[in-house]
């Protein structure tokens, strides 16, 4: 699914001593099937944005084209249709976790869009899967007894059972130990090429944005300051740093280098790319 | 008292910890035999993955909960002993992940007060200990605002400030950056490492990013209840192998610096910094 927005505003306690823009006229497309990144500080706006895509919060002015269709025009079936192929993963979503066994847990999203018992069974079995556990030794459990890293997947679990062609991740890896997020990122990826679903990606870290995406968004105050690969957004260090980002430790590198190595070249954020870049200079 | 115990902030003598049950009713461990010195002015990182037993290291260093099995002593004091209870939470504040659910109050000095207002401190004390922290994490102008308009790395240093007011000798800091962007993790390592290096306060860091722990004085690291490692950041960092073997991560340069030997580049093995990387490289 593409989703393109065109002229998204949004302003919160419009007309109060509290209003606050949170959005100002953003214009981007979002192609089918493609891996998306979006980075901004706290309060950029990143939230607020992703809100829009499944119809959460409906904007002050501007709309949100779904495969053409403009979300907030359609009728409230439509809309709530249209949630079911735009999954969101927010924040720490194993807080949301409620029911008694992992298994009734992912089921709920799939129940509630009126599927077969059968239909059911499969979505659940298959999502438990995707996100890399064991169905058998853990659909009976309760999800609180899982580990952080568990009830995580378990949460992602559940988005992934309403079969969402637009999958939207809100820092799915925030507090994980490594291995978990490792984890967790490698089975996104695989989702995304396997299943060719649209995945939105927020994140905090610049190196799993550089290792794992095709196009960066770049927010700041409520506005779009990039929307480019990560090859021309991660050279740009000046203007990330000034809007409180950062680049990887291994763009920082190379930078570094550049003044032994006038030939090196500075669009590299993963260590992979790193070492291959170095490994060419210095041996010539 | 001999000279070496008083010099030592925390005494972790084999402890052993199980969480009372889960729903089979089986008690589950979560540390198992846990022996560590930690001494006055010690910056002192713990890392282990999820459910190596670090949150609960930390909540049985600040008397939250107590050893099944051993003893914590705190400057001097057996957390065991509950008429020590008040005195071990002022010594050792803890700072966690969650910037949210630390404040309390609606502006950010009362903010600061609280934790020494409940300490009994006289009023004129607690006004120069709120101004004297809120310098020293350096949010003196945002004394009059409200919490919830500040960034996730400000609302942190407000938390610190607030642990600060109550004078502690060592904060334990349970993932304090894991929720931030990365000019707020920025701000917040900032604070913790001036803190110790100025202030001579005593830190336990516990965090995910091995680089907020390259310039630890030492570093601990905690598998399946234990200290399966323990030393210098070099010392640790440079076996790569052993700490992916147990789901943990090294600094991207340690990682480069691994990946360039193992390519047969001569180089050092226990880089750290993009410093030492450069100059390894550029020689």
């Amino acid at each position: 699914m593409s989703v393109e927005i065109k002229n998204l505003s949004h302003t919160y306690s419009e007309g109060s001593p509290f209003e606050f823009k949170a959005l100002k006229d953003v214009n981007i497309t979002i192609e089918d099937g493609s891996f998306i990144g979006i980075i901004g500080h706290t309060g950029s706006g990143k939230s607020t944005l992703i809100q829009h895509l499944n119809g959460l919060l409906t904007p002050t002015s501007g709309s949100v084209l779904v495969d053409g269709k403009d979300i907030f025009d359609a009728k409230k079936a439509e809309l709530i249709a249209l949630r079911h192929h735009i999954g969101l993963v927010f924040q720490y979503p194993e807080h949301q976790l409620f029911e008694e066994t992992v298994q009734k847990d992912v089921a709920f999203g799939p129940k509630n869009q009126g599927l077969s018992e059968e239909e059911i069974d499969q979505r659940v079995k298959q999502s438990i899967k995707m996100v890399g556990l064991d169905f058998d030794a853990i659909k009976d459990k309760s999800p609180f007894e899982l580990s952080g890293g568990q009830m995580r997947r378990v949460a992602i679990a559940g988005v992934l059972a309403m079969e969402p062609s637009v999958l939207i991740l809100d820092e799915p890896t925030a507090g994980l130990d490594p291995r978990g997020r490792e984890e967790i990122l490698a089975q996104i990826k695989s989702l995304h090429n396997q299943k060719k679903i649209t995945v939105i990606l927020v994140s905090h870290s610049m190196e799993d944005i550089g290792k794992m995406v095709e196009k960066i968004l770049v927010m700041n105050e409520g506005e779009v300051v990039f929307f480019d690969t990560p090859n021309r957004v991660f050279t740009e260090i000046t203007t990330l740093e000034s809007i409180g980002l950062a680049v990887p430790e291994v763009t920082y590198l190379m930078r570094r280098l550049k003044e032994k190595y006038p030939e090196i070249r500075e669009d590299i954020f993963t260590v992979e790319a790193a070492k291959n870049e170095i490994l060419k200079v210095i041996r010539g | 008292m001999t000279m070496e115990s008083n010099n030592r902030m925390i005494d972790v003598r084999d402890v052993h910890f199980a969480y009372p049950h889960n729903n089979e009713n089986e008690s589950v461990v979560a540390l198992d035999g846990v022996s560590l010195h930690i001494k006055k002015g010690e910056f002192v990182g713990i890392i282990g993955h999820n459910g190596s037993g670090k949150s609960t290291l930390s909540k049985l260093l600040n008397a939250i909960i107590f050893p099944t099995q051993g003893d914590v002593i705190v400057s001097g004091l057996n957390t065991k002993n509950h008429e020590n209870l008040w005195t071990i939470r002022q010594t050792a504040g803890m700072v966690f992940q969650n910037p949210d659910n630390q404040l309390v109050a609606t502006i950010v000095e009362e903010d600061v007060a609280f934790g020494p207002e409940n300490l009994g401190v006289p009023p004129q004390e607690i006004r120069e200990r709120v101004d004297r922290a809120l310098a020293v994490v350096e949010m003196q102008a945002y004394a009059h605002q409200k919490p919830h308009q500040l960034s996730g790395g400000q609302k942190q240093r407000i938390a610190i400030a607030g642990i600060l007011a109550m004078e502690p000798e060592c904060i334990i800091f349970d993932e304090p950056t894991a929720m931030l962007d990365p000019s707020g993790r920025r701000e917040v390592m900032e604070t913790i490492k001036r803190l110790n290096r100025d202030k001579d306060m005593t830190v336990i860091h516990i965090t995910h990013f091995m680089e907020e722990i390259i310039a630890a004085d030492r570093i601990i690291v905690l598998d399946k209840g234990k200290v399966v490692m323990e030393g210098e950041p070099r010392t640790i960092f440079r076996q790569v192998k052993r700490l992916k073997e147990i789901g943990l991560d090294v600094p991207q340069m340690t990682e480069l610096a691994y990946e360039l030997r193992s390519e047969g580049l001569k180089i050092a093995d226990d880089v750290l910094s993009i410093e030492e990387m450069v100059d390894a490289l550029c020689q």
